[in-house]
């Protein structure tokens, strides 16, 4: 190796440096640390602190509270993520088709996406209230929305599917506007209708940065927190409550810092894991495509 | 189609998007409206507006003080994060960097994290080095996060530039830091811009860490704030709302404002590989 070689490899070092040690010190460092959390049994405030193997994990086996959060976790991300799409798509393909006013219509989209999701939480608490809620006012019946647990997971479902699917539209519309025009031109003159152009060529076109939007959103939706917490805490009578949720109280609510890593490990399990299926699935599509 | 059928159709999408939006516009009409009319629905429409919830929420309320929190920890984890991953991105898009796939995979890796899965071993730290509940521990872990999706975008953006200017900057004599301050960063500035601003709707909507490692007015920021925002005997809704609108107030200025580099960022988040 040349010594001018040498040299920028030490200046590209110098450059990551930074950022080495941050995410050392505040992601890799934690994320081994929070493994071996799981494995104790530290109850603080019970001055407890003891090596505990694999206990945490062997109680979560059959611990019905946490089977129930795994459900409503997957409940609540297949609900989320499935509707986010459909209407994600519904909303590119409207705005594509406008001659005027598209910015007007990405900025009411991206009103609700750019929110803190704590204030989409308030928002929609509000439109739920038993008796002044807009949503019970319109429909003229009191449905108890947060507090019926049949009713309070679609409703949060319904929150969260109302601040996130200007992503996946905002991503949608971005690919759909590089579509060149002669593509659709082209279709025209085979005398493909509307119905077989939407099909047979704006869908397939727009499946891989759908699929990458899903993968983004299926990642937040295993990992969503903060609209549950601060519109139901989880309730009612836990049917809300994921496995995030689950995880969080155990940790900071009844302090049981081992048994609430164990479950938080198993939310990063389970995240990495959708992750590299996805990822997996992305590469199949490129070699094929 | 006619354009008549043109004219209407637009409407019909405008009319729909504006639908969308209603729980927004609910808020902002509640967030004006009488104390005394809050719970009397219907009417839909107040007999008149008031700045009275405003008033409340700006004097009794921690919410000015929290605003003062949110926008110095969202501003300073925005540099911090763009100090560190300017430089880092640019090793990454052009410098030899020894094991530079296995970077971009953590890198890529570590933006799928969840926070959940951190939270109590970062507890644990900030208690040990007495960084809970100031400005510099949320910050620090703000950042962090941030980190892996600022170089992601800043690598893709500094990509495509045509790297004949560093070349040229570098026949010139110039050294690394001149390059940046001369070449770099004026041809970068929008990629820094759409980077920026994504890095500051994280910090500034970051529930999670925030309230975990907050304690008292002294950090807390505004996400926490409005989901602590207290009751005395009943829930105070147009408080609530004035509130909400007071912490929507930044994100909705970079929607409105700078809507370009927003959707080039979220756009280029997703496309660039």
């Amino acid at each position: 190796m040349t010594s001018r070689e040498a040299a920028a490899r030490r200046r590209a070092l110098l450059c990551v440096a930074p950022t080495l040690i941050a995410l050392g010190a505040l992601t890799v460092y934690p994320g081994i640390w929070v493994i071996w959390l799981s494995l104790q049994r530290r109850i603080p405030i019970f001055g407890v602190s003891r090596f505990a193997g694999l206990e945490n994990y062997a109680f979560l086996a059959v611990d019905p509270r946490f089977w129930s959060a795994a459900r409503t976790t997957a409940a609540f991300t297949l609900g989320s993520v499935a509707l986010e799409v459909v209407l994600g798509v519904a909303a590119a393909l409207a705005i594509q088709g406008q001659r005027r006013g598209r910015r007007l219509s990405i900025s009411l989209l991206l009103l609700a996406w750019a929110m803190p999701a704590v204030v989409g939480a308030k928002l929609f608490e509000w439109l739920y209230h038993p008796a002044a809620g807009l949503i019970n006012v319109v429909l003229g019946y009191p449905i108890n929305w947060l507090g019926d647990p049949g009713v309070a997971l679609p409703a949060v479902i319904l929150a969260d599917v109302w601040r996130t699917m200007p992503f996946v539209a905002v991503l949608c519309y971005a690919r759909l506007l590089a579509i060149p025009d002669d593509v659709y031109e082209a279709a025209q003159v085979d005398g493909a209708g509307r119905l077989a152009t939407l099909t047979r060529i704006t869908l397939p076109l727009l499946g891989r940065i759908l699929l990458l939007a899903v993968l983004f959103r299926t990642l937040d939706a295993l990992r969503a927190f903060d609209i549950m917490f601060v519109l139901t805490g989880g309730g009612p009578a836990g049917t809300t409550e994921t496995l995030t949720v689950y995880a969080y109280r155990a940790l900071f609510q009844t302090l049981q810092l081992g048994f609430g890593s164990a479950v938080s490990v198993i939310v990063f399990a389970l995240v990495m894991a959708v992750a590299w299926a996805y990822l997996r699935l992305l590469r199949a599509g490129t070699v094929a495509a | 189609m006619s354009a008549r059928l043109r004219a209407l159709a637009d409407a019909l999408v405008m009319l729909a998007l504006a639908a969308y939006a209603i729980p927004f516009f609910w808020q902002l009409l509640t967030s004006f409206k009488p104390e005394a009319e809050l719970l009397r629905v219907p009417p839909l429409l107040p007999s008149r507006l008031t700045l009275e919830h405003y008033r409340v929420v700006i004097t009794q309320s921690l919410m000015p003080r929290a605003l003062g929190n949110s926008l110095g920890i969202a501003s300073l984890t925005t540099l911090l994060s763009l100090v560190a991953g300017v430089p880092a991105a640019y090793a990454v898009a052009r410098l030899p960097l020894p094991g530079k796939r296995l970077l971009l995979l953590a890198i890529v890796a570590s933006t799928a994290f969840p926070q959940i899965a951190t939270v109590s071993p970062l507890y644990l730290l900030m208690r040990a080095l007495e960084l809970r509940d100031t400005w510099a521990g949320l910050i620090l872990v703000h950042a962090s996060f941030a980190l892996p999706l600022t170089i992601w975008l800043l690598a893709g953006f500094i990509r495509e530039i045509p790297i004949e200017a560093e070349e040229a900057a570098a026949v010139d004599g110039a050294g690394l830091i001149a390059t940046f301050r001369w070449v770099l960063i004026p041809l970068l500035a929008p990629g820094l811009a759409s980077t920026a601003l994504l890095t500051f709707l994280f910090s500034w909507n970051e529930f999670l860490f925030a309230y975990t490692f907050t304690v008292s007015e002294a950090s807390r920021t505004i996400p926490v704030a409005l989901a602590l925002f207290p009751g005395v005997f009943e829930v105070p809704w147009g408080d609530i709302a004035a509130a909400s609108m007071l912490a929507s107030l930044p994100p909705i200025v970079i929607v409105v404002a700078l809507q370009r580099f927003l959707v080039q960022g979220l756009v280029a988040g997703a496309v660039k590989e």
